[in-house]
């Protein structure tokens, strides 16, 4: 089984290309095999994750060259589970894609879906920073192209912010690594974390300053303050499963900063442990109290949930700059739900943008909208579970958090920050729900897209996880306490990641 | 030699960071491309600024120039001519599209604008009007 950390990785890169090479076919063929490939992945993420199950990281070594000579590729916990919300995301969003036809309205649709799912799968596998970068150069470059999929002026001009922002992010990325090299002369985060365990004090100072430049590098990828202002725009304009796949997107600077700032970082890293874990927790609640004025102030609906997710990044960045086992479980937990149901948020509120017509999502009296009553039904479910009210799983997570904060210095601010954002999330979404559904202009006819039911089979898988969480709330948190153990023993992941030998060549 | 760097990688990184914040998105690509330049040399800088030595361990030199680097640099490469490739059409579009190189638009979008007023759109009533 030390092949599988490569499968996520090779299955939707072969996907990616073989959709090019099946074009000519036409589309009908492309999506099959689109839907196939992700249905495919989802099938390998569950196997993974019941592979990591079994206690040590998977290590796999590219080309047979041991760590950290070689690159190598490492499946444990978080990783598996990351991959499996990928793909969760990845299979609904295609699915609605399809069943919308979003997918025809530009060239290459799939191709390049296929070939981000490959660097976020990327991303969450490698045990090495400069691979880290390469893929993320892979999944941003497929973003550019998907987040302009369709074409129009809002699209092109949030495009271009997205695309200059992270070409200097990059930048900064190479900077950090090469400063990180400099000094340690490894790029391996095993091998790295070695190195850190037993730097001299003179290279304390351009170290940390690496670190920091590297958690600014994740931070602009997870949206974090003062570098989120790209994030509403670009969301909010993008097509709807894209956007809805997007929803993972900001979670990948949060698990590079679980990863790469964790395991150099950590516990071993001596004077340096933990010397981001401020940092973290002072931008989050910046963010967070920011982040819900932006949903108050929202102007549409796609716009009001793309700060939503800039909250749920936020309460994450607070749960993790904790730095306490519980809180970093509680924040897996909460990670979980809230890229899912972001997913599904996304999804949805393309189907009432839809069904508005003419009014697209913005907030203010309609004509009213075919099946409005079970599309407002499921708004307010999806609203419940993503402002964190009971009995949904957005409750359960920030309880989560909030009850892991108590310890904390600091347990008064970040519970008054927490408490007020969550009620202005609640405020304005209460009142958008009723901007969209209820002032309609009554006696009118509705006259928008009719409702689709096989694209809402979409927003009805991903929001349905969300009960799924509740009910499984104990296994689940069972199975984030033992991520978060695993992610503690940094000792175990470094002998694993540098003890891992090369297969023997087969004499002939 | 190593004043002589770092002052390139200074002056790269200076006029990258100054173009970067231009209003423009011509200067914008150009600053871009100059960062990338930058952090070239940096990467190069990294391996440690060494001369005639072989990239090869060999005990009758007794030093080695770090070959890792340079694999860095051309990777960094490629994936920088890629990304500026891209940007300048995606430039190309947004001036076509939006109808000024200003990175944040001089002017709205027609459509931008509309978000600020209550719809539906005008343009029925004004026939109406032109009929009557």
């Amino acid at each position: 089984m030390t092949s599988l950390p490569f499968l996520p990785l090779v299955v939707p890169l072969l996907i990616g290309i073989s959709l090019l090479l099946i074009q000519s076919l036409g589309l009908k063929h492309q999506r099959f095999v689109s839907l196939m490939g992700a249905v495919a992945l989802v099938w390998i993420s569950i196997e993974s994750l019941f592979v990591s199950l079994t206690g040590e990281p998977q290590v796999f070594i590219l080309g047979n060259w041991a760590a950290p000579f070689g690159i190598v590729l490492v499946l444990d916990q978080l990783s598996a589970m990351m991959v499996l919300i990928t793909s969760l995301l990845a299979m609904s969003a295609i699915w609605y894609a399809i069943s919308q036809k979003i997918d025809n309205k530009g060239a290459h649709f799939h191709t390049l879906f296929h070939i981000q799912l490959f660097g976020l799968n990327g991303a969450f596998l490698t045990g090495d920073v400069f691979n880290l970068f390469v893929f993320f150069e892979v999944l941003l470059l497929a973003s550019y192209g998907l987040i302009l999929h369709g074409g129009g002026r809002l699209r092109t001009k949030a495009g271009l912010h997205y695309v200059v922002i992270n070409l200097i992010g990059s930048t900064l990325f190479l900077f950090a690594v090469g400063a990180l090299y400099g000094i340690l002369g490894t790029l391996n985060i095993a091998d790295m974390a070695v190195k850190i365990a037993e730097l001299p004090v003179e290279d304390y100072g351009i170290v940390s300053a690496a670190g920091l430049l590297l958690l600014l590098v994740f931070g602009l990828k997870a949206a974090m303050f003062p570098l989120y202002l790209w994030l509403p725009q670009a969301y909010a304009n993008a097509p709807a499963p894209v956007a809805a796949l997007f929803a993972i997107m900001t979670k990948v600077g949060l698990y590079a900063i679980i990863r790469v700032h964790g395991t150099l970082f950590g516990s071993t890293a001596g004077d340096l442990a933990y010397f981001y874990m401020p940092w973290l927790l002072i931008l989050g609640l910046i963010t967070l109290l920011l982040a819900a004025l932006g949903v108050l102030a929202a102007r549409g609906l796609r716009e009001q949930i793309a700060y939503l997710v800039l909250t749920s990044v936020a309460t994450l960045l607070i749960g993790i700059g904790l730095n306490s086992p519980a809180a970093l479980s509680a924040s897996l937990y909460y990670l979980i739900h809230s890229t899912l149901i972001a997913g599904g948020f996304f999804l949805l509120a393309d189907m009432i943008a839809q069904g508005r017509g003419i009014y697209d999502d913005r907030f203010e009296s309609s004509k009213p909208i075919f099946k409005g009553i079970l599309l407002g039904s499921f708004f307010i479910f999806a609203a419940i579970a993503m402002t964190g009210l009971p009995p949904l799983s957005g409750f359960f997570g920030k309880f989560l958090i909030l009850a892991a904060a108590l310890e904390h210095d600091w347990f008064a601010i970040i519970m008054a920050t927490m408490l007020i954002s969550s009620l202005f999330m609640i405020i304005a979404v209460a009142k958008s729900g009723s901007q969209l559904f209820y002032q309609t202009q009554i006696h009118q006819k509705p006259e928008g897209n009719l409702f689709s039911k096989k694209a809402f089979l979409a927003v009805v898988l991903l929001l349905g996880i969300s009960p799924v969480l509740v009910i499984l709330a104990n296994p689940i948190s069972a199975f984030t306490d033992s991520t978060t153990l695993q992610l503690l023993d940094k000792i175990q992941y470094i002998d694993t990641v540098l003890n891992t030998l090369p297969i023997e060549r087969v004499q002939p | 030699m190593e004043l002589l760097v770092a002052l390139s990688i200074g002056a790269l990184t200076a006029s990258g960071v100054f173009l970067t914040l231009r209003a423009r998105t011509f200067p914008v690509v150009l600053g871009l491309t100059l960062l990338a330049y930058a952090v070239n040399l940096f990467l190069f800088a990294m391996g440690r600024l060494t001369i005639g030595l072989p990239p090869i361990i060999d005990p009758a030199q007794g030093q080695y120039a770090d070959p890792l680097p340079q694999a860095l640099v051309l990777t960094a490469i490629v994936i920088a001519f890629g990304m500026t490739a891209f940007l300048i059409v995606l430039a190309l579009k947004a001036r076509a599209e939006l109808g000024n190189d200003h990175v944040d638009g001089l002017n709205l979008a027609k459509d931008e604008a509309s978000l600020d007023h209550t719809l539906p759109p005008r343009k029925p009533q004004k026939q109406a009007g032109k009929t009557i």
